[in-house]
């Protein structure tokens, strides 16, 4: 049997084309897979039969994608029509979406097949992958380790051979931090060059869909499909489709490289012939403090929606609406969710918006002023994903404070809506993977692949 | 302060619970005040980072979902979404939320 968690997806899309493996023979392969990260909640038990209708599909000519017929997984955090989406959370434990995520439709539409559904952080309130109701995620390099979050299950299912890639949401890292533990390419595009329509909503003014794949031009390929204006999100943008160059070169573009940035990195990049400067970010402490009051704030009011009544957790013990209210809430949700909404009660209450939300707008202003001015100088940002690598399962959630703050060079990006990549650059003392990001221009995602590809065909130690 | 947030977030954690996330709570609260030491007087607040407002499109009714499929997930009686009973009237004995 072909052990078809070597190839990549674009390999995978390639011998489909070319006859030498068939989708149902390689949605199969996948589907048989031991979850032995514990990074799928569920299976879609039909891919296999839907693989064998889109294989038809691709021998007429029909599907002309260079992914048709390659499995997928997705979130599950991203709506799936028909197909069981928890948000890792007893709240959605039976929730059955009536209708795919613009991104999921663009995914089918194309030829894909969704493999199943990944483990997370319950409602992506999380930076580890550990806060999930069906149990933490666990990391294929140390299975002792945390895979990151909250898109800890795309993450560990493709570094662990489980996905070709994966669908994941990144609010305030969740697509790089895993990416980095994990070893793997994170996207996360421009706010708004993915339709939010059918994303389960954490803080809509962050929340983007992302990619993880096993390297840069499997991340084009995928951004591509699921990329573009959508009516159905008023917040989403027009992008052009694009093609990697692989004849591309990093020579004489201009790298801002912020502090803490693994020197090895600098190097290749250097040698690459970029110019690396480094660059102070005097408000770089204030970045997690307004990235937790807004996204706290929007996620109150998100997660108001659940109250037991159209969709989600009903307690089965309320006499009245108000204790239905109360009593679902109260069941349904776990306790960082819970502390989160209470935060965000808290910044908008009355006598602290101004203080705190309204404060929160104006630094993410004073940051997007910088971090402009930073992209008008330089091509790209270069910064850690975070400071240090996967660390074992337990240790973060015993200080939310620290976890939180490891956070502090993802939410750049989600504060300013720029696209930014995670890219691997090794592995530690512990053989644990480091990854370092590329922030790029609004819609860079073009010049920022690219970087990312040549950066990974020219590194040396990467996994 | 504390059982006030519950109230607003329409939770009812309990004591175990509490003790956890209170002071974690606090620390963040504190941490958030790091803000106060930033000069923020003529920066507007910042919402929506790329410029898009007022998106709109044509008034035209189209298709939506149909109502079997959006309540899929509810109980529901006739179509309709059912409740504990909320309105006391002369016939029920109806609790006021």
């Amino acid at each position: 049997m072909t052990d078809y968690s070597k190839f990549s997806a674009l390999e995978l899309g390639g011998m489909i084309k070319k006859g030498e493996a068939t989708s149902p023979e390689i949605c199969e392969y996948f589907l048989n897979r031991k979850d032995v990260f514990n990074s799928f909640i569920s299976k879609n038990g039909g891919a296999v039969s839907q693989a064998e209708i889109i294989q038809k599909r691709i021998e007429k000519g029909e599907l002309t994608s260079p992914l048709a017929g390659v499995p997928v997984a997705v979130k599950d955090n991203i709506c799936t029509d028909g197909i069981n989406t928890t948000c890792a959370s007893k709240m959605l434990e039976s929730f059955v979406p009536p209708y795919d995520a613009t991104a999921v439709k663009r995914l089918k539409e194309a030829g894909l097949i969704i493999l199943g559904k990944t483990n997370m952080d319950e409602f992506a309130m999380g930076s580890t992958g550990e806060t999930s109701y069906y149990g933490e995620t666990l990391n294929p390099f140390d299975i002792n380790r945390a895979s990151g979050g909250s898109s800890g299950g795309s993450a560990a299912a493709v570094a662990g051979g489980l996905a070709p890639f994966a669908l994941g949401s990144d609010t305030g890292g969740s697509v790089r931090m895993p990416a980095a533990y994990c070893g793997i390419t994170g996207l996360k595009p421009t706010y708004g060059a993915v339709s939010r329509y059918g994303l389960i909503a954490y803080a809509s003014s962050f929340d983007t869909i992302g990619t993880l794949c096993k390297n840069a031009e499997d991340t084009a390929a995928l951004f591509n499909i699921i990329s573009g204006k959508d009516e159905k999100d008023s917040t989403s943008l027009k992008c052009s489709k694009f093609e990697i160059d692989k004849n591309c070169s990093l020579k004489d573009k201009k790298i801002g490289v912020l502090p803490e940035t693994d020197i090895n990195a600098v190097c290749v990049f250097s040698e690459l012939g970029a110019v690396c400067e480094k660059v102070d970010f005097k408000l770089l402490k204030y970045a997690v403090p307004a990235y937790y009051i807004i996204a706290c704030a929007q996620a109150s009011s998100n997660l108001a929606r659940y109250d037991g009544v159209r969709y989600g957790h009903r307690s089965k013990n309320a006499s009245s609406l108000g204790e239905l209210f109360v009593n679902s809430r109260t069941e349904g949700f776990g306790s960082e969710v819970k502390k989160r909404i209470m935060l965000g009660n808290f910044v908008l209450s009355e006598g602290y918006y101004d203080e705190y939300y309204l404060k929160a707008l104006k630094v993410k202003n004073l940051l997007f002023e910088e971090i402009s001015g930073l992209l008008e100088k330089y091509d790209f940002i270069l910064s850690p994903v975070t400071v240090g690598t996967a660390p074992k399962l337990g240790e973060s959630l015993e200080n939310p404070l620290k976890m939180y703050n490891s956070d502090i060079y993802n939410v750049l990006a989600n504060l300013t809506g720029f696209p930014a990549v995670a890219v691997n650059t090794g592995k530690d003392e512990n053989g644990l993977p480091k990854g370092v990001q590329l922030i790029g221009k609004a819609l860079g995602e073009k010049e920022l692949t690219e970087a990312a590809y040549v950066f990974e065909r020219e590194n040396k130690n990467g996994i | 302060m504390f059982l006030h947030l519950e109230q607003l977030a329409r939770l009812n954690l309990s004591e175990s619970e509490r003790r956890k996330i209170l002071p974690e709570t606090e620390e963040l609260i504190e941490y958030f005040n790091t803000l106060s030491e930033l000069d923020t007087d003529g920066t507007e607040p910042l919402s929506h980072t790329f410029g898009l407002s007022n998106v709109m499109r044509s008034d035209e009714v189209l298709p939506s979902l149909p109502a079997e499929k959006i309540t899929q997930n509810a109980e529901t009686e006739n179509g309709m979404f059912t409740v504990p009973i909320s309105v006391k009237n002369s016939e029920t004995e109806a609790e006021d939320d």
